[in-house]
């Protein structure tokens, strides 16, 4: 049953036109970069367009999905109709309104500070306000996804709670609580500076807060996508998921160790330690743990699918897929880019292999591949398969799906690859132009270019995909039948409570993320001579 | 299940979970903050005590024998420049500073524009002006004229002189000219990256303002030609961090005519 057709229809939708706006500046700066195009006049006009592609992309685009996805799993899952709808409303009209406060001070060049923020810089207060906004709109989420729960287990003691709804909460909660450490640092010291009270902000621990949200906000986009590998993409296949119990081990481990690693993004800092530098490699090392956990899973879940359609030998079964599925296909294309970009991220989270590519093109280029690739894909396979149970109408352009999803996946290796590539030949990250007729940087023109020819096929895939839903909402209607979720090979009646509640989960969370950032958040909050004079950006240009 | 109690030393799930946190986070820290601190022989290393405190990131003094601070070879700036300097003055301010400025006009003209190759000073930064002033009188930036002006000039006078000249408007007929009629030259637009050379307009104006630099246009050309000469022979030191000097020093002869040409908004 879905209820909040129109709720989850609207979070869709907003995220993915703000994914498309923010696409089309991402294709521009690739362009404006690259060789092919004379430098930019005026490079302020080059970190304007990175500041909203980057705070489209990161805050707007992946919160409405996840909050969009979120609801319609409550429903589905619980079989209930969701509490709170008005306040799920509420929510979801202060993340709109937050996007317009801060995208207007964006575009107006009076914030191009970049989505990290980057104190000692300091935008307009809206930009930041804006901000605040789409956090607090997320955040009621984060509220509504447990009162659900709650009531949930209330009318169903000792039954175990469904899958999908336990592994959205995960989400949420490590949204929730990673979302802390950037609202602490916007609203303590930069919204001061900002509107004016103070003239100096500590950057360095403004930067030890941002990257407290930093890191786990990746996992916070991931959750969508580990979900459908989890819940949908089994039985869009037609088969089963080999392990329950071990899906709910990865959200937790997910929930616990993706939260106090966040370090790993000041490895070139001089105001945190090496010990603490060290001991967020660690943790971050050991985010592979749920990575592999579930990459094990659900081969294991689509190779019971295909022995199921009569696939046979070691490998054989490959060839007995439903590949003209597109779920199958955005499932794939997802693996192998997780596999390239979790590998790359391994030579990020090194604390000494990362100083070869810290602050490259390498780094643009990882988390373009994580997120545009293996994640954004599988956004699009999210909304593929709710779209007719969204709209009521039949979703019948496969061809046209499987194309999509193809682009997107050359779109994005032609566009990743090079990226990389340019890193590791040096070419700094943030930077509005290059003089490739210099013989020093000359050789990097070449990935360049083929990563600017990516981005165009990135977008011709996101035209594609908009064309595919809004077809869909001209499509004949159907009667479908209800929404299921995948089923487990061995679907148990009881399980532990450790692995149905969040408590130690939480707890533990909570005492790791102190445990490894007590140390540097207090010693740079009692140390007097830390501040320096704030960077005003886009006043008054003479 | 649901008589199952999860806090409890008798669940497995609590004792392992629990535990085997606590035993990575122990063994994470031994390493990061004991083990690996100690693979160096540096004296603050030593024992591991230090070593701990070295890798936590408790501020040390390196090489305590020589602390002594280094005296610099040519006296520098001793202004601390940042955006908000100077940021709002008082009408009293700028009045006090009208009156003093009368000892000026001989030179920067009788309302800040310049009839004598002297910099104009109408509507320039008040902290621009500050900075020039203080830097004159401590020595940090040396002229046969100017040094002897600001001798006795306490700081307050030089505060409301900023002041003034900040107030006053700038010179509209020679804004205009400079930024329509002529051609932007490459090293204002964009600089020289491969020799470092920011752009001229990345800090004073067109692109971005940054603190201390001044806005240029309409400044006579031998003027700007002769500061950024002085920069490049390091005659005129009083650049924050050598900012300047880098980059009058790394600009070709025909850069400089260039940018001080165009900046005084006339024909070479």
């Amino acid at each position: 049953m879905l209820n909040s057709k129109r709720l989850v229809l609207a979070h869709f939708w907003l995220g993915f036109v703000s994914f498309g706006g923010a696409l089309l500046l991402g294709a521009w700066q690739m362009w404006v970069r690259s060789p092919l195009h004379p430098w930019l006049q005026n490079p302020e006009l080059y970190y304007r367009s990175v500041t909203a592609h980057g705070s489209a992309m990161a805050y707007v685009f992946p919160t409405l999905i996840a909050m969009g996805f979120g609801y319609a799993v409550t429903e589905l899952a619980l079989k209930k109709p969701l509490i709170g709808v008005r306040w799920a409303w509420a929510g979801f009209i202060l993340v709109a309104l937050g996007t317009v406060t801060a995208m207007v001070p964006v575009a107006m060049g009076l914030a191009s500070v970049l989505y990290t923020f980057y104190p000692p810089m300091i935008g307009n207060a809206f930009y930041y306000i804006g901000i605040v906004l789409v956090v607090v709109g997320s955040w009621i989420w984060v509220a509504l996804m447990s009162i659900n729960l709650a009531a949930w287990k209330r009318e169903h003691r000792g039954v175990p709670v469904p899958l999908a709804m336990f592994a959205s909460v995960a989400g949420a909660y490590l949204w929730g609580w990673t979302a802390v450490g950037a609202a602490i640092e916007i609203l303590f010291q930069i919204l001061p500076v900002a509107l004016g009270f103070k003239t100096t902000i500590d950057a360095g621990l403004a930067r030890v807060f941002f990257s407290w949200s930093l890191h786990a906000i990746v996992y916070f986009w991931l959750m969508p996508a580990y979900i459908a590998y989890y819940t949908i993409l089994p039985r869009a296949i037609g088969g089963r998921l080999y392990s329950d119990s071990m899906a709910r081990i990865s959200f937790i481990l997910f929930l616990v160790v993706s939260m106090p690693i966040g370090i790993h993004h000041l490895f070139a800092d001089p105001q945190v330690g090496s010990g603490f530098k060290f001991m967020h490699s660690v943790f971050t090392a050991l985010v592979a743990v749920p990575t592999l956990l579930t990459v094990f899973t659900i081969c294991a879940s689509v190779e019971i699918a295909a022995r199921l359609r009569g696939g046979r030998g070691s490998f054989g079964w490959i060839k007995a897929l439903p590949w003209d599925n597109p779920l199958m296909l955005a499932l794939a294309f997802s693996f192998v880019m997780l596999g390239f970009g979790g590998a790359g991220g391994i030579i990020n989270m090194s604390y000494q292999l990362d100083s070869t590519i810290h602050n490259t093109q390498w780094i643009t280029g990882h988390f373009h591949l994580i997120f545009g690739g293996a994640i954004v894909i599988m956004y699009f396979a999210i909304a593929y398969d709710l779209w007719p149970h969204l709209t009521g109408r039949a979703m019948t352009q496969f061809k046209l799906m499987r194309q999509q999803l193809w682009l997107w996946f050359i779109g994005m290796i032609v566009l990743t690859f090079p990226w990389h590539f340019a890193g590791i030949l040096g070419m700094p990250r943030r930077m509005a132009f290059f003089d490739y007729t210099d013989p020093e940087i000359a050789e990097q023109a070449v990935s360049v270019i083929i990563s600017t020819i990516g981005g165009a096929i990135l977008v011709v895939s996101a035209v594609m995909f908009f064309v595919v839903l809004i077809r869909a909402h001209r499509a004949p209607r159907v009667v479908l039948e209800e929404y299921r979720f995948s089923t487990a090979v061995h679907e148990s009646k009881t399980i532990p409570v450790a692995l149905n509640s969040f408590g130690l989960w939480l707890a533990l969370m909570i005492g790791l993320t102190l445990f490894n950032y007590g140390y540097p958040v207090a010693s740079l909050l009692l140390r007097s001579d830390t501040s320096v004079p704030a960077i005003p950006i886009g006043g008054p240009q003479r | 299940m649901s008589d199952e109690r999860l806090f409890s030393l008798r669940n497995r799930w609590f004792t392992v979970t629990v535990g085997g946190t606590l035993a990575l986070a122990a063994f994470s820290a031994a390493v990061g903050f004991i083990w690996l601190p100690s693979a160096q022989h540096d004296q603050p290393f030593q024992g591991i005590w230090n070593a701990i405190c070295s890798a936590a990131g408790v501020p040390q003094q390196w090489l305590r024998a020589s602390s002594a601070t280094p005296v610099p070879l040519v006296q520098t700036s001793a202004v601390a420049m940042t955006p908000q300097l100077l940021a709002d003055s008082g009408s009293t301010s700028i009045g006090r500073g009208a009156t003093l400025s009368l000892r000026c006009t001989m030179c920067h003209g009788v309302r800040g524009i310049s009839d004598a190759n002297s910099p104009n000073l109408a509507g320039q930064y008040a902290s621009v002006i500050y900075k020039q002033l203080a830097d004159f009188q401590s020595g940090a930036r040396r002229n046969a004229v100017m040094s002897p002006m600001v001798t006795n000039l306490s700081d307050q006078d030089m505060r409301d002189l900023s002041a003034y000249y900040a107030y006053l408007p700038k010179p509209e007929a020679l804004r205009a000219s400079a930024s329509s009629s002529m051609p932007v030259p490459d090293i204002v637009s964009h600089g020289a990256p491969m020799r470092n050379i920011a752009s001229c307009a990345s800090c004073h104006g067109g692109i971005d303002h940054k603190a201390g630099s001044p806005w240029l246009e309409g400044m006579p050309a031998a003027y700007t030609r002769g500061q950024l000469q002085a920069f490049a022979n390091g005659t005129r030191h009083n650049d924050i961090s050598e900012q300047m000097r880098n980059v009058a020093r790394n600009m070709t002869p025909d850069e400089i005519d260039a940018a001080a040409t165009y900046y005084a908004g006339a024909q070479p």
